[in-house]
């Protein structure tokens, strides 16, 4: 079949030299060119720079501070300590590195649309989905560089100031924390390449991703405990009762917002004190050997969020994909 | 007879319950311009885009040169260039890289493409403004840009929504000729949408007359005055000195007309036949002086006033009302 297509073209255009499927890579290539070129991307780079160069003068200063009770995995406070009233770089990027995904996507289809550019798009000789993947993976890319950079740059710049080196296990943890970031990351783009397939205006499909960030982010924890109140009071006799009730609920509440999620991953792998997530009791705990986590077992105990965080991130995508095939094109 | 090479076999597009296509039969030839005219929200665009494999029909077939356009829209685009009615390039990339990365999208590369774009720009007398950033393009120079661009991958078929929209007369005029240019020299089959009249008159060979979805005329310019004709009798437009009443009734008088109306200055003069010459003898022989006479009906403006401005009261005056019923039969025939 396509053999025969490409013979028939061939037919047509005669000594062109023509080669099959130039929509995905030139597509790709321009995504990558128009994110590195746009403004909102070097704005939200720098923003992402700025605040991981303060989150580590607040780390160095607390670490050096000799009441700083240090761990045997101190390359890690790195990215975990806050001080001088500067969050941490994990906390800054739990709330940037969405910004930075729902900036990269919110109109992308919809700029498309409203600049004519899509008829063009999908009436060369290309798939159309050629358009979406482009735009999702040339996304995703610009992400990974990001987050990469940022969390590559700060662990140099505290390597060369603390002149302690990481060992293996500290590397590996950070990067599979990084990874995960990029993921969470992803998500978000996804969500807002979902938004601006479905809304016809790039303000409204920015209002709504940022309406669903700021929600989830912030008061969706609040939500949940409001709930889980309602469901298992606290007050009285019976409270002592409903309480692992309410904790139980209060958590798989929370956990449906990927924010949680994450920030129970990211504190999981960047921290291998800790050795359980949910609720533990006292008998289970009891002659645990207090000891670390070791690398595997933390990523065993984050895995299920990551197989949820990239689940969230391919049904964002496949949603979009799906909608985007159905759209009817008009000029 | 030239080769058929856009096809269309009663298809119909529906949105709800709205029938934006309705049982189309269209055939155009191949080296032919064809415009298909009609008001705005008479399916035209509709029509282009199931062509083009963007829109899925309801039922019914489309193809160009034997290729469907619903199953096989990829090999369809190879060698149809669609020039859709707002064509848009990124206005942060200059002209030429947006052609650029329309030419690698058609598989194009090298120097063979960036000699390409230089032909086609200079063609359409780009040249000065290409490498500039497209954002500071006026609406004329995107047209010009946007059929040098529909020509990179060398289409056989050209398919162009609304081409003159917005456009001022001398850049008409230009897009007119290379319009004209493209069909002769060049040989490409050209499907013109428009709504507007005078400039279709121009170019095309051969017209349709799309009204609520439906094909209601479909021929030669000419042609299509003819079918009139035949249909509603001669029409002569009649202007003589001294006018008046004295005048009305010369025309009356002549053998074969069968009613005058007075339309402004002039008369109207009907007739089952054509009767100029009886009536410029008759008006001479009375000693008028013959200041006006024109037929009817074999310009455009006929064929758009009656076909589909009538349109949507064809219910209303029997005449109209009769011409379309007969055309429309011959139309689905």
């Amino acid at each position: 079949m396509k053999a025969a297509a490409a013979a028939a073209s061939s037919a047509i255009s005669g000594a062109k030299p023509r080669r099959e499927t130039g929509g995905f890579s030139t597509l790709y290539h321009k995504e990558l060119a128009d994110h590195f070129h746009s403004a909102r991307f070097k704005l939200v780079f720098a923003l992402l720079i700025l605040t991981s160069l303060a989150s580590l003068y607040g780390a160095l200063s607390s670490i050096s501070d000799a009441t700083f009770t240090s761990s045997e995995y101190l390359f890690l406070a790195i990215y975990t300590a806050s001080g001088s009233s500067i969050p941490s770089f994990a906390s800054f990027l739990a709330y940037l590195a969405p910004l930075a995904g729902l900036a990269m996507g919110f109109d992308a289809i919809n700029r498309e649309r409203t600049q004519g550019t899509l008829t063009r798009l999908v009436s060369q000789p290309i798939h159309r989905d050629a358009v979406i993947n482009a735009k999702f993976l040339a996304g995703t890319t610009v992400v990974f560089i990001m987050i990469f950079f940022v969390g590559i740059m700060v662990g140099g710049l505290g390597l060369a100031i603390l002149g302690i080196p990481p060992v293996g296990e500290e590397l590996l943890r950070i990067f599979s924390y990084l990874a995960l970031t990029a993921v969470y990351t992803a998500l978000w783009l996804g969500v807002s390449i979902l938004c601006s397939t479905l809304c016809k205006h790039a303000a409204t499909s920015a209002l709504i991703v940022i309406a669903v960030w700021i929600y989830l982010t912030l008061f969706a924890s609040m939500v949940a405990s409001i709930i889980a109140n309602i469901a298992y009071p606290l007050d009285g006799i019976q409270g002592y009762y409903n309480m692992y009730g309410n904790y139980e609920l209060q958590l798989s509440l929370e956990r449906t917002s990927p924010y949680y999620l994450y920030c129970e991953a990211a504190t999981t792998l960047l921290n291998p004190n800790v050795r359980t997530i949910g609720i533990t009791t006292q008998a289970s705990v009891s002659g645990a050997l207090a000891s670390y986590l070791s690398f595997d077992q933390s990523l065993l105990l984050v895995w299920p969020h990551l197989t949820v965080m990239l689940a969230l991130t391919m049904a964002a995508f496949t949603v979009s994909y799906i909608a985007f095939m159905r759209q009817e094109i008009r000029a | 007879m030239a080769d058929t090479i856009i096809e269309t076999k009663a298809l119909t597009k529906r949105y709800g319950g709205l029938t934006a296509v309705d049982d189309l039969n269209l055939t155009v030839r191949q080296g032919e311009v064809f415009g298909l005219l009609g008001p705005n929200g008479a399916g035209k665009t509709t029509t282009t885009l199931m062509l083009l494999g963007l829109t899925e029909p309801t039922g019914g077939t489309a193809s160009i040169s034997g290729v469907d356009c619903t199953r096989n829209p990829i090999q369809v685009k190879r060698f149809v260039g669609y020039l859709p009615d707002n064509m848009g390039f990124y206005p942060d990339m200059t002209g030429r890289q947006n052609l650029r990365m329309t030419g690698a999208m058609n598989g194009l590369s090298g120097d063979y493409l960036e000699a390409r774009i230089d032909e086609l720009v200079a063609r359409v007398g780009m040249t000065e403004a290409v490498d500039r950033r497209a954002g500071t393009y006026s609406k004329g120079m995107k047209q010009r840009l946007g059929i040098a661009d529909i020509l990179i991958k060398d289409p056989d078929v050209l398919i162009m929504d609304e081409p003159t929209n917005g456009i001022d007369p001398e850049g008409m005029h230009e897009l007119m000729a290379l319009i004209r240019e493209l069909a002769e020299k060049d040989g490409k089959t050209i499907l013109i949408s428009s709504h507007q009249l005078h400039q279709i008159q121009q170019i095309c060979d051969r017209v349709g007359i799309f009204v609520k979805g439906k094909l209601v005329a479909c021929g030669e310019i000419g042609e299509l005055g003819k079918q009139l004709e035949q249909e509603s009798g001669f029409r002569l437009e009649v202007g003589a000195e001294p006018g008046g009443k004295a005048l009305a009734e010369a025309l009356r008088g002549v053998e074969g007309v069968s009613s005058v109306e007075e339309s402004g200055e002039n008369f109207l003069v009907q007739s089952a036949a054509d009767v100029s010459d009886a009536v410029a003898r008759a008006l001479l022989t009375r000693n008028f002086h013959l200041t006006y006479l024109r037929q009817c009906g074999s310009d455009l403006d006929e064929i758009y006033s009656r076909y589909f401005v009538k349109a949507g009261e064809q219910h209303e005056g029997s005449r109209s009302g009769s011409i379309f019923r007969h055309l429309r039969g011959e139309a689905k025939a």
